[in-house]
């Protein structure tokens, strides 16, 4: 089955009292993408 | 073993309109780049009066006149429900209208850079003449200055403008003319971060009763650098404000973490009197300029006040131990280290399951968990959600993955073992530490037996790295049983050693 | 391309992701009415859960899923791609 992440660039927002963007990158790590920009917001 | 105490805290907020006007980044970035922007023309009605600011329930929370158990009746919004009757001045310090805290940074300022215009001054100076804390200073308030010598300095040098009710009452010099780290814009967020550091110091030496010439170290812990071009973050906050809240026999040192500095300098102080280097350690911080406002936007969008219109600041005395105050269990720290990442599963273990697990302790062996006390009145309508609120589902969700609790229980967990949060978006201000004040309370009169306090701080805002950080530390009832330093081996027990060594020697002498 | 937010709150995940979509509703930023269509996803969404390793996701995610407000996440995301998503 063709997954919603194959073959994709992709950048994450992640947020510091949700889920911190390192988090997904290594959850990525292992798919057929390639994360081409992160940083993680702190609104506090 | 013989624990280090809590011995006395102070706990303050400002009331500063005009500096969040002018000098909170997300204003002044907005004046920069859009000054006729609706948004700047929206402020001044949204802005809070000193009264709503004195009956806003989580600002009398915080300065120790509402337990955090009683905030949580309150209705939310809490700015739409103010508390009756409330009082400027709580059990453990006062929150200060705009007008005295500029005299209080004239008085902390040594190098004639803070300018109040003649009248202004003189007001400022009847005002704090009355300050119970103040009355014997006024006269490090000095002379002022002409309305037209101050628009001088702002036109034509460089000066930062000091608004009161929206007109210039004075400036803030630069300190140099190319020193890039000593402009007329550092200089004001330092010596805001200095004088309201110093109120904080007063109260807890006034509230405590301690001589303050007995205190021997101060630890200062605010996200402020001060210094020149040689030597950007050279310090020290620390000292300046021990010099200028009469701490005559004390050195210090600063101490940075972004929002975790404040627990990092409670553990070390408790480190510090524990080893016997000192006796008697504060730990202190000041306010934040820049976060004033921060989340102004989203407010003012929601047509809700700007609440975040206060300064903060706090001081902690770290003392030896009593046997009444509560003890800092500098054995059940728990820190974040460079291998944990960034998962929240890893952080909430190591802050807070790893000091358990030493311990021998469950999660719900701790009465009162001190998180990141954001009040999420201001965090809310912002899009950061309850972000205490998070922290306990956190601390709750590990403890149902580690099999101590079910997950229907996990509501009522946060309820019993959390509270609401209260503290000022001020960063390093509502991280773990303002239930300390409260906790000297509940685990000495009170009913409870152990705290945890819990600081995590942003480092990957600063750059240097992408990680993350966070330290925390257990408080818990004194026993009551206090070891005197030297006496760790009993008379009986060196009797009993002579014995042996006699024995040994006899057994030797047969042997012959 | 493909964006993947970690947002706290189904409301400030729901921004952002408008943001990258339909361009910025707070007609404030640099993104202001420039509409990008790019697909978005919030870390807790079956779209990228469901297609990212268990044991990682888990160990990295796992306990948010308790903590964060996770159908009101899917349903605001759900709702804004409908809305405005070109690919």
């Amino acid at each position: 089955m063709m997954s919603v992440l194959d073959g994709k660039k992709v950048i994450i927002i992640g947020d510091r009292d949700g889920i911190p963007a390192p988090a997904m990158v290594e959850c990525l790590k292992g798919t057929d993408t390639e994360v081409v920009f992160s940083s993680t917001e702190c609104f506090v | 073993m013989s624990f280090p105490v809590i011995k006395g805290t102070g706990y303050i907020l400002v009331h500063t309109p005009d500096i969040m006007h002018h000098h909170g980044t997300t204003q002044s970035q907005e004046r920069a780049a859009h000054p006729d922007s609706d948004y700047l023309k929206a402020l001044t009605d949204h802005t809070r009066t000193y009264e709503e600011v004195v009956a806003y329930a989580p600002n009398q929370t915080y300065i120790g006149s509402l337990h955090p158990e009683k905030l949580r009746d309150i209705p939310m919004p809490w700015y739409a429900n103010p508390v009756e009757k409330a009082e400027r001045v709580g059990a453990l310090g006062e929150i200060m209208p705009q007008d005295e805290f500029y005299g209080l940074m004239k008085m902390s300022d040594v190098f004639d850079l803070v300018k109040l215009e003649d009248e202004f001054l003189a007001t400022v100076k009847t005002k704090l003449e009355a300050h119970p804390l103040f009355k014997d200073d006024v006269d490090k308030l000095g002379t002022g200055d002409t309305e037209e010598e101050i628009h001088r300095f702002v036109k034509d040098h460089h000066a930062d403008p000091i608004f009161h009710e929206g007109h210039l009452v004075g400036c803030v010099k630069r300190a140099h003319d190319v020193d890039v780290s000593l402009t007329a814009h550092i200089i004001f967020e330092n010596l805001v971060s200095k004088a309201s550091g110093m109120l904080a110091m007063k109260h807890l030496v006034d509230k405590s009763g301690i001589d303050v010439s007995t205190i021997d170290y101060v630890i200062e812990c605010s996200e402020e650098a001060c210094g020149d071009m040689n030597q950007r973050g050279g310090g020290n906050f620390a000292k300046a404000i021990a010099e200028a809240a009469g701490a005559i026999n004390a050195t210090g040192s600063d101490l940075r973490g972004f929002c975790a500095a404040p627990t990092h300098a409670l553990i070390e102080a408790a480190a510090l009197v524990k080893a016997g280097v000192y006796e008697n350690v504060v730990v202190v911080a000041g306010g934040a300029t820049a976060k004033l406002g921060m989340n102004g936007k989203d407010h003012v969008k929601k047509d809700m006040p700007l609440l975040e219109d206060v300064l903060g600041g706090f001081a902690v005395l770290v003392s030896g131990n009593d046997g009444v105050n509560p003890i800092i269990r500098t054995d059940l720290v728990g820190r974040h280290t460079v291998a944990t990442g960034s998962s929240p599963q890893a952080v909430i273990t190591s802050l807070i399951t790893a000091p358990l697990d030493k311990g021998g302790l469950k999660i719900t062996d701790v009465d009162k968990y001190s998180v990141e006390m954001q009040n999420p009145d201001v965090t809310k309508p912002a899009g950061a959600g309850d972000v205490p609120e998070a922290n306990y589902k956190m601390i709750a969700a590990l403890g149902v993955k580690r099999g101590e609790m079910e997950r229907a229980e996990l509501p009522a967990f946060v309820t019993k073992h959390g509270m609401p949060g209260w503290a000022p978006t001020q960063g390093h201000i509502p991280s773990g530490i303002p239930y300390v004040g409260y906790a000297q309370q509940d685990l000495t009169t009170g009913s409870q037996n152990r705290a945890m306090i819990v600081g995590k701080g942003s480092l990957f805002l600063g750059r240097m790295t992408n990680l993350f950080d966070g330290v925390s530390v257990m408080l818990e009832r004194n026993s009551g049983e206090v070891e005197t330093p030297g006496a760790g081996v009993s008379k009986k027990e060196i009797k009993e050693m002579i014995v042996e060594a006699m024995k040994d020697v006899a057994a030797e002498m047969m042997k012959e | 391309m493909l964006i993947l937010l970690g947002a706290a709150e189904a409301e400030s995940a729901g921004l952002a992701a408008e943001t990258v979509t339909n361009g910025d509703p707070t007609f404030a930023g640099p993104l202001a009415g420039v509409q990008l269509g790019l697909k978005v996803y919030h870390a807790v969404e079956p779209e990228f859960k469901d297609n990212v390793d268990a044991d990682v996701y888990d160990e990295q995610i796992g306990m948010m899923e308790m903590v964060l407000e996770v159908d009101s996440i899917i349903e605001e995301m759900s709702s804004i791609r409908e809305q405005f998503c070109k690919y």
